[in-house]
């Protein structure tokens, strides 16, 4: 039941009041399901994956306060392998770095393999606008884009659609008559993109990781789409975060075991591709040419602020699937790439100076802890959420329905006000509360009732055993 | 960062009750002297204490939480075990302080206050050894764990009392590792998402029909029985310390609804 308070919304909060029944409960069943398998699987294969998650957390902490060094080194051996490197500071630069790349090589037909950094910086509109075609090639990616959709979970990006939705935009696109059978979908898809390989003169990727010593680039997909993208074109471009870079291949070892099974509860991803280069004498199959694109995007900013820890990330989404805020407003809530918990605390981060717009997202939380407690590499999100809310605080945003604590400072420090308001607090039973304008008490009361108050109650009883065991303190 | 494995077991100890118990749960705060008694404590309640200061800290307030938390760190001054009958004012008092505290120059002082609090079915069991709880309590119940107590002993802990009371039986239900949805001050800024989250709850537990909904924490049960009787569902609500204390009287506890 909606709230309809005279008081200000929180923006999520509306949304989902607002979200379609049907959304919320394929959202709720998907991430349920995958929270299950996790959970499962965590406990099957390995005797304490909390553990696991907690080493892998301090691989990932060491390479973000050694970033400096491990990316350097990665620029060295990814040059050694033959592969060019290139630094963005911001989204134009990233976009314009990859535009340079492909018209230099004359080329207006590109294919791309998932990735959530090319959403973050709208690689596909600047592309575009630039008069180059770029066709992803995850399935649900590929949905998003014909949608002119954006994606609402880091790894599933159309878990808000149903199959009927799908078959439409299939019709809608000529790629056969209606039909919601998801097999026949995909097939349909399969026949489609083939062709799109083929055309292509380049593919471009994210990457999971970037080996630091070794200048490998870790791939996992299911689908197997990024190794078409791969496999006819002429050019690859890697478009990197630069917090992606880990020390060594043995820490793959780590990060890929927890990988799948934190995304989709599956023990490794259908593929996982190492690429070590582009091709040479030795090694005659791949692209022509290798570009990696390391993008920073504000990352340096996080790096230096209360909130780097939030650079671990790999993305998985184990900490959408777990959140029930998540659960119940799916990922447009979010008004953001990154959704949910991660997203809660990574989106305001990146949004630099429009930090404002988007500091009711950390507001988005029970601080239950259950994205911790998930999280692959142990990002303390909870804490982090935490030093945002103040940080909205001290810059004055504006945040409907919280109230202010000045009052209840003055009463917490002073005992006896304490004490006089456990006494007083009494009168509302005698008030008809839900009747009245309180703020905040309104938005309670609502769909609530509050216990009868017994203010002070246990302290009269407490005194009458005074004596008798020890007594009261001060 | 609070050492948790160093803090004192002394059976003299000072008891936090918490604002809910001191506004709303008189009994539960009864029942947690009782209990610690019981187990052959001291309970000392320094009369001067008002709360953990948490809801102004999850306001991003921290200026106004650090000033609660002040007068909380004088109040409780010595070197006693604080008991706590909730899992998250004892987090905000060993891990919410010291992150609130960062860089004020009084951290350490706070944090020694932090460093001796104990949620009370951590200090039964870890702190003081108890392994198994005497008496009788015949009911089935159907126990949520309180979220702050994530990544702490409290959960196996009150678990293992609960489950070794003659007659008592604990139910598993749905999604048990979901929120309630209370959650502080975020229950009235996102009332439709909160309530929502606590009807999932209710609706789990009523599934497997237990006579109890159990908790450690006041806070979810206050969120979840205010839902539960707006709704008019039939839930019944305790704190795990009000059937430890009944079932040394092997009596049906009574619900604090």
């Amino acid at each position: 039941m909606p709230c309809t308070t005279a008081m200000a919304k929180q923006l999520i909060d509306t949304y989902v009041a607002e979200l379609p029944p049907t959304v919320q409960k394929a959202v709720h069943q998907s991430t349920a399901t995958t929270t299950e398998k996790r959970y499962q699987l965590l406990g099957d294969d390995f005797t304490d994956s909390d553990a696991l998650r907690k080493l892998a957390g301090s691989i990932r902490q060491h390479t973000l306060e050694h970033l400096d060094t491990y990316l350097a080194q990665a620029e060295e051996s990814l040059t050694a392998r033959g592969a060019k490197v290139h630094y963005a500071v911001t989204a134009d630069d990233a976009c314009r770095a990859v535009t340079e790349i492909l018209l230099s090589a004359g080329i207006t037909k590109v294919v791309k393999s998932k990735s959530m950094v090319t959403e973050e910086i709208h690689l596909n509109d600047y592309l575009a606008n630039h008069g180059i075609e770029s066709v992803e090639s995850d399935l649900g990616e590929y949905i998003v884009q014909i949608d002119g959709d954006h994606p609402s979970h880091i790894v599933r990006p159309i878990i808000h659609k149903t199959r009927g939705d799908i078959a439409r935009s299939f019709e809608r696109e000529g790629l056969g008559d209606y039909n919601d059978d998801p097999e026949t979908i995909t097939r349909r898809a399969r026949k489609f993109m083939r062709g799109k390989y083929l055309e292509a003169g380049a593919g471009i990727t994210g990457a999971n990781f970037v080996t630091a010593d070794t200048g490998r680039l870790v791939l996992v997909t299911n689908e197997g789409n990024s190794r078409f993208c791969l496999a006819p074109a002429k050019v690859h471009i890697a478009l990197v975060g630069i917090e992606k870079v880990v020390p060594s291949d043995a820490d793959l070892a780590v990060l890929l075991n927890l990988l799948g099974r934190s995304a989709t509860g599956q023990q490794l991803t259908v593929y996982t591709e190492f690429i070590n280069g582009p091709r040479r004498h030795d090694r005659p199959s791949g692209p022509e040419q290798m570009h990696v694109v390391f993008v920073d995007n504000r990352r340096t900013e996080v790096l230096a602020s209360d909130c780097k820890e939030i650079l671990r990330c790999i993305r998985c989404g184990a900490c959408l699937n777990v959140c029930p805020v998540y659960r119940q407003a799916s990922g447009h809530a979010y008004r953001s790439v990154y959704p949910g918990p991660v997203g809660a605390v990574l989106s305001p981060l990146l949004a630099g100076d429009k930090f404002k717009e988007l500091a009711d997202l950390p507001k988005a939380s029970s601080l239950c802890g259950a994205c911790n407690e998930v999280c692959p590499v142990d990002i303390p999100i909870p804490d982090l959420l935490l030093r945002l809310r103040r940080r909205a605080h001290e810059e004055h945003v504006p945040s409907p329905g919280t109230p202010p604590m000045a009052g209840f400072a003055l009463l917490g420090s002073h005992p006896l006000i304490w004490r006089s308001a456990m006494t007083f607090g009494a009168a509302k039973d005698y008030l008809p509360l839900d009747k009245m304008p309180v703020p905040y008490l309104g938005s309670w009361l609502k769909t609530r009732t509050l216990p009868k108050w017994r203010g002070g109650k246990f302290r009269t009883w407490m005194k009458s055993r005074h004596g008798r065991n020890g007594g009261n303190g001060k | 960062m609070i050492n948790l494995a160093t803090r004192p077991t002394s059976k003299r100890v000072q008891l936090m009750a918490t604002c809910l118990c001191d506004a709303f749960y008189d009994d539960v705060a009864k029942a947690t002297v009782e209990v610690l008694e019981h187990a052959g404590c001291e309970v000392v309640f320094p009369e001067n204490q008002t709360c953990c200061g948490q809801p102004a800290f999850n306001c991003g307030q921290w200026p106004a939480a650090r000033t609660v938390m002040r007068h909380t760190a004088q109040v409780f001054a010595g070197d006693e075990p604080i008991i706590v009958p909730s899992g998250s004012c004892a987090a905000m008092m060993f891990h919410g302080a010291t992150l609130e505290f960062e860089g004020e120059k009084d951290r350490a002082a706070i944090e020694q206050v932090g460093g001796r609090t104990w949620e009370l079915g951590d200090f039964l069991v870890n702190g003081l050894g108890i392994k198994e709880w005497p008496g009788e309590f015949h009911a089935r119940i159907a126990f949520h764990r309180a979220c702050h107590t994530r990544g702490t002993a409290s959960g196996p802990a009150v678990m293992q009392l609960l489950e070794s009371i003659k007659g008592l039986r604990v139910l598993p239900f749905g999604e048990a590792e979901q929120c309630c949805g209370f959650g502080g001050t975020f229950s009235v800024s996102f009332p439709n998402v909160s309530t929502a989250m606590g009807e999932l709850k209710l609706e789990h537990v009523e599934a497997v029909d237990p006579d109890y909904l159990v908790s450690g924490d006041m806070s979810c049960l206050m969120h979840l029985s205010g839902l539960a009787e707006r709704e008019h569902r039939p839930i019944k609500t305790l704190h795990f310390a009000q059937i430890l204390r009944d079932a040394l009287h092997h009596r049906h506890g009574q619900a604090t609804h």
